[in-house]
């Protein structure tokens, strides 16, 4: 591998939701490009700590691309400029020496700051109590291959079901809309038998809880497909529309 | 401490069933008077808190992270066992049962094992209905795949992954009962205590990590099902969040600590690339399905693999373990690796790796049939290492994954505190001394979903409990300690942050309490854990206030529990004079290198009883018999 790099870093600063915040530049400095963007974070937080400034809060857990918890907004792009991949799976290799990098948060009414790059996502997990689920209590399940499912529609089902809930489609659509989100959920549980006893109920909660937690509409930017790290494809958003129409003429009984 | 089993009477197979029949019931009516609190809302915290619900009982469900999606189990990949025998391969609840405690090394409690392997089909069914979308083959029917020590297909999965379909399954039934209003879910709250009140468990005591408050919830019982303790290592396959706090806390508080020192190392994982590291990702196991596993032959062959001819490569997995091969268990095929990397005949930076190769899979079932089996997990690994995983072999080293060891709890799941319960990854129920792969995701929703809610309420059915508020005593103690900690943290005002004492310890620790232990380094990693233990207290800087959001004090608070389970985890090390599943003390093998059990001497349990600061823990045994499976030496030869 080729030497460090040094990098200068911008980034969003807010002590709390209430107050107001703002840019602030950092060095990152002997960075290796088998680091990780998130680990290039940790080196400078340790040397804030060192110093004895508050280091910058952000969210990440898993660190493999599959929890949803990180959540950058680098150089204007959520997860940053490479395709299909999480700010935790972001590689330094991708960076040149001497750049200039921007950080900010999601930014989106429905996904207040709580502290510097940590939001509040909470109103994604409103939508899915609103009906993205199967009312099926423990035990009552019959054989699990009691019901064959043909492959074509279990591998759609489970290209929507990939969704991590990181929010990147809301970060980059410039009407905050959480259409993306909605449309893998209705979709992956209106693809599968059992799905269908809710699918009606299901796809009108969801739309519902959407719009009250202030989420934007959908004006078919597709930006939410390209800054998705899973490429959950747009085409659900035409599903997602599809159910809802069908939602709303289907009779309840 | 008293240490009872409880296992109930009769022939093995009919144990559960009959216990499940003949246990008390708490009426429909009365369940909702029950409060029950359940810390954690992964795989095992999750099922549970929506079956107990589902079941009638108050539920309040507690999470460090801002969403239950988020808990760790969302990162299996590989997935899941049951006893389906959809593939008609001959496994049956006996063989899953069998495979299990012979995986374990014969260090778990038979009769757990069994009612993991009767209820492991219903788990499959369960998850289907939620919509669980395992992968099927063409005809509509489930798939299934083979899995380390075993030598028939019984796992499921979801492509590569399984963790995060099934914790989203589980979830979608937490929301429904969120939504029902039969959960209150409390997300980004840090149990930070648990109380007891007449010697029964009867609450936590939580810290909300956005606003800094510290909060008393009172309950008629309490469930911790918080996961595993791998991230003592600093480097391992955990998410960054896995902490030993909640169990820790419940250990100072009389919780019996079973078996500390079985961690499970993974063979397959990507090697470390620098100092920089934060944490080690796995390669699903289920790679080695089709990943033939060599090093050269020769030591310091530099060659790149393509020019290192057939002859000329060691597959040492296929040599030593024939009738295994590639898919020996994960305690085994780790300590291969080690061996040939000490050996001088590691590959990649460092010499600390080892070749996954997937030339020959590729010419037998062609590249798209791999694409479609791993495809996410050789994008993951060319996003890691930059490398293409098609054209050139894996790199893989072992690292730290899974810990068997855990809070002791009985037959129904309940520690030797009444109405503390402990379920998944956080108890040391199932897997004795090495966890057989796709069997975590297994316990967790068989803990969670088939037994806890029966033996629950046969605890309230049978117990006087009367009411708390939350205002007593014990919780006004235990709030104050919890406070006080957090100040004595930030008033530390040293130099270094957490995070470098966290290293040191992981270095330790890996060193010398990881793949191999020995008498003279146990006792030396002892006393340097308690120094290092010394140096934090007096050396950490954790900045910002208690108030509010503050990342640096919540690591600082976790760092601090590791360094006090580590030196637990070399003792019990210490102690356990023999080498049994992922515990291999060197002075305890045979002439080929094989672990070498004491049944005579250590067929048991150890269990740790809290005797207060500064004092050392004291050891009791849980004896264990095996009554079906006959004691043997494990052989995968
Ligand atoms: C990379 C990886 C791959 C794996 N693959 C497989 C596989 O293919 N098959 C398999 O069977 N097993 C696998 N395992 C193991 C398996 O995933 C875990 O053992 C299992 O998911 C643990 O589930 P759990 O519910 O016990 O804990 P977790 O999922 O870790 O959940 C813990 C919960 O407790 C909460 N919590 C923890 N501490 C606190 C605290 N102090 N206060 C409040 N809340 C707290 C967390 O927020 C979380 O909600 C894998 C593990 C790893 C690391
Ligand atoms: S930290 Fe989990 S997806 Fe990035």
């Amino acid at each position: 591998m080729s030497g460090t790099m040094n990098l200068k870093l911008r980034v969003w600063r807010q002590p709390s939701a209430g107050q107001p915040g703002a840019f602030r530049d950092y060095e990152a400095k002997d960075v290796s490009p088998d680091e990780s963007f998130l680990e290039m974070f940790d080196r400078l937080n340790e040397r804030l700590i060192e110093q004895g400034e508050e280091p910058i809060a952000f969210e990440h857990d898993c660190r493999e691309g599959i929890c949803g918890a990180c959540s950058m907004v680098i150089d204007g792009i959520p997860h940053g400029p490479e395709r299909a991949t999480t700010t935790c799976q972001l590689f330094m290799r991708h960076f040149r020496d001497g750049q200039t990098v921007v950080v900010e948060p999601w930014r989106a009414a429905a996904f207040p700051v709580l502290k510097d790059l940590v939001c509040d996502r909470g109103s994604f997990d409103r939508i899915l109590q609103a009906g993205g689920f199967v009312s099926v209590a423990t035990g009552n399940a019959p054989d699990a291959n009691s019901v064959p499912i043909g492959k074509e529609a279990a591998d759609a089902a489970m290209d929507a079901a990939q969704c991590i809930g990181c929010g990147a489609c809301v970060a980059a659509c410039k009407n905050a809309s959480a259409m993306l989100f909605v449309a893998a959920k209705v979709s992956h549980l209106a693809l599968l038998p059992q799905g269908q006893p809710e699918r009606a109920r299901r796809a009108l909660g969801m739309v519902k809880a959407m719009d009250r937690e202030g989420f934007g509409a959908c004006t078919n930017y597709g930006e939410c497909e390209a800054a998705c790290p899973k490429s959950i494809s747009v085409s659900y958003i035409a599903r997602l529309n599809r159910e809802y129409l069908r939602a709303q003429v289907t009779p309840t009984v | 401490m008293k240490l009872d089993a409880r296992v109930p009477a009769g022939p093995m197979a009919e144990k559960w069933t009959r216990h499940r029949t003949e246990m008390k019931l708490v009426s429909p009516a009365n369940k909702r008077k029950f409060k029950v609190i359940v810390v954690g809302s992964g795989l095992a915290g999750g099922s549970a808190a929506a079956s107990l619900s589902e079941l009638g009982y108050q539920v309040h469900c507690f999470t460090f992270h801002d969403t239950p999606r988020r808990a760790h189990s969302v990162a299996a990949q590989g997935g899941i066992n049951a006893a389906k025998n959809y593939p008609n391969d001959g496994d049956s609840v006996h063989r899953l049962f069998y495979d299990t405690v012979k995986g374990g090394d014969f260090r778990s409690r038979e009769a757990n094992v069994h009612r993991l392997s009767e209820v492991s089909a219903a788990i499959i069914d369960q998850c289907v209905a939620q919509g669980v979308p395992f992968s099927r083959e063409y005809g509509g029917l489930l798939a299934n795949r083979s899995f380390g020590g075993a030598q028939v297909s019984r796992t499921f999965y979801c492509r590569g992954q399984t963790g995060q379909q099934l914790l989203l399954g589980c979830y979608a039934g937490l929301n429904k009962q969120i939504a029902a209003g039969g959960v209150k879910m409390h997300t980004r709250r840090e149990l930070l205590d648990v109380v007891i009140q007449d010697g029964v468990a009867r609450g936590i005591i939580v810290r909300d990590l956005v606003t800094g408050a510290v909060e008393r919830h009172a309950a008629h019982a309490v469930v911790l099902a918080t996961g595993g303790y791998s991230n003592v290592f600093y480097l391992s396959t955990n998410a960054m969040g896995c902490n030993a706090t909640a169990i820790w806390r419940a250990h100072k508080r009389g919780a019996g600590f079973a078996n500390p020192c079985y961690t499970q190392i993974h063979p397959t994982c990507i090697p470390q690339s620098g100092d920089h590291q934060s944490k080690l990702t796995l390669m699903s196991e289920s790679l080695r399905n089709d990943g033939r596993v060599w090093v050269p032959k020769q030591k310091g062959d530099k060659r790149p693999p393509a020019q290192i001819p057939e002859g000329e490569r060691d597959y040492y997995l296929e040599r030593k373990y024939p009738s295994f091969g590639n898919l020996a268990p994960r305690d085994i095929s780790s300590r291969a690796a080690k061996e040939a990397c000490d050996d001088g005949r590691g590959v990649g930076p460092g010499g600390r790796g080892v070749y996954l190769d997937f030339a020959a899979a590729i010419q037998r079932l062609g590249r798209p049939a791999i694409v479609e089996r791993y495809g996410n997990l050789f994008d993951m690994y060319e996003r890691i290492t930059g490398e293409n995983a098609y054209q050139v072999p894996m790199r893989i080293y072992p690292a730290p994954h899974y810990t068997m060891g855990g809070l002791w709890v009985d037959y129904d799941l309940m520690s030797n505190v009444p109405g503390l319960f402990v379920i998944g990854e956080a108890n040391f129920s199932d897997h004795g001394a090495n966890r057989l792969g796709a069997s975590a995701l297994m316990q967790g929703l068989a803990d969670g979903y088939f037994v806890l809610p029966y033996t629950i309420g046969a605890y309230l059915a049978g117990s006087k409990l009367g009411e708390v508020k939350g205002d007593e005593q014990p919780f006004t103690d235990a709030q104050k300690e919890v406070e006080a900690r957090a100040a004595k943290l930030l008033g530390v005002g040293g130099k270094r942050p957490a995070a470098a004492f966290h290293r040191e310890l992981g270095r330790l620790m890996w060193e010398r309490c990881g793949m191999a232990r020995n008498d003279a380094g146990l006792k030396q990693t002892i006393e340097e854990v308690r120094g290092l233990r010394e140096r934090f207290w007096q050396d950490v800087k954790v900045p910002g206030g208690a108030n509010g959001l503050n990342p640096a004090l919540e690591e600082a608070g976790r760092v601090a529990d590791f360094i006090e389970l580590a030196e637990l985890m070399c003792r019990d090390a210490l102690q356990r004079e023999e080498s049994c599943g992922g515990h291999f003390r060197e002075e305890y093998q045979t002439p080929d290198g094989e672990a070498k059990r004491d049944d005579e001497r250590f067929c048991h349990a150890s269990v740790w009883e809290w005797k207060g600061e500064g004092e050392p823990q004291a050891l009791h045994q849980e004896p264990l018999s095996f009554e079906v499976v006959a004691l043997s030496t494990r052989s995968y030869k």
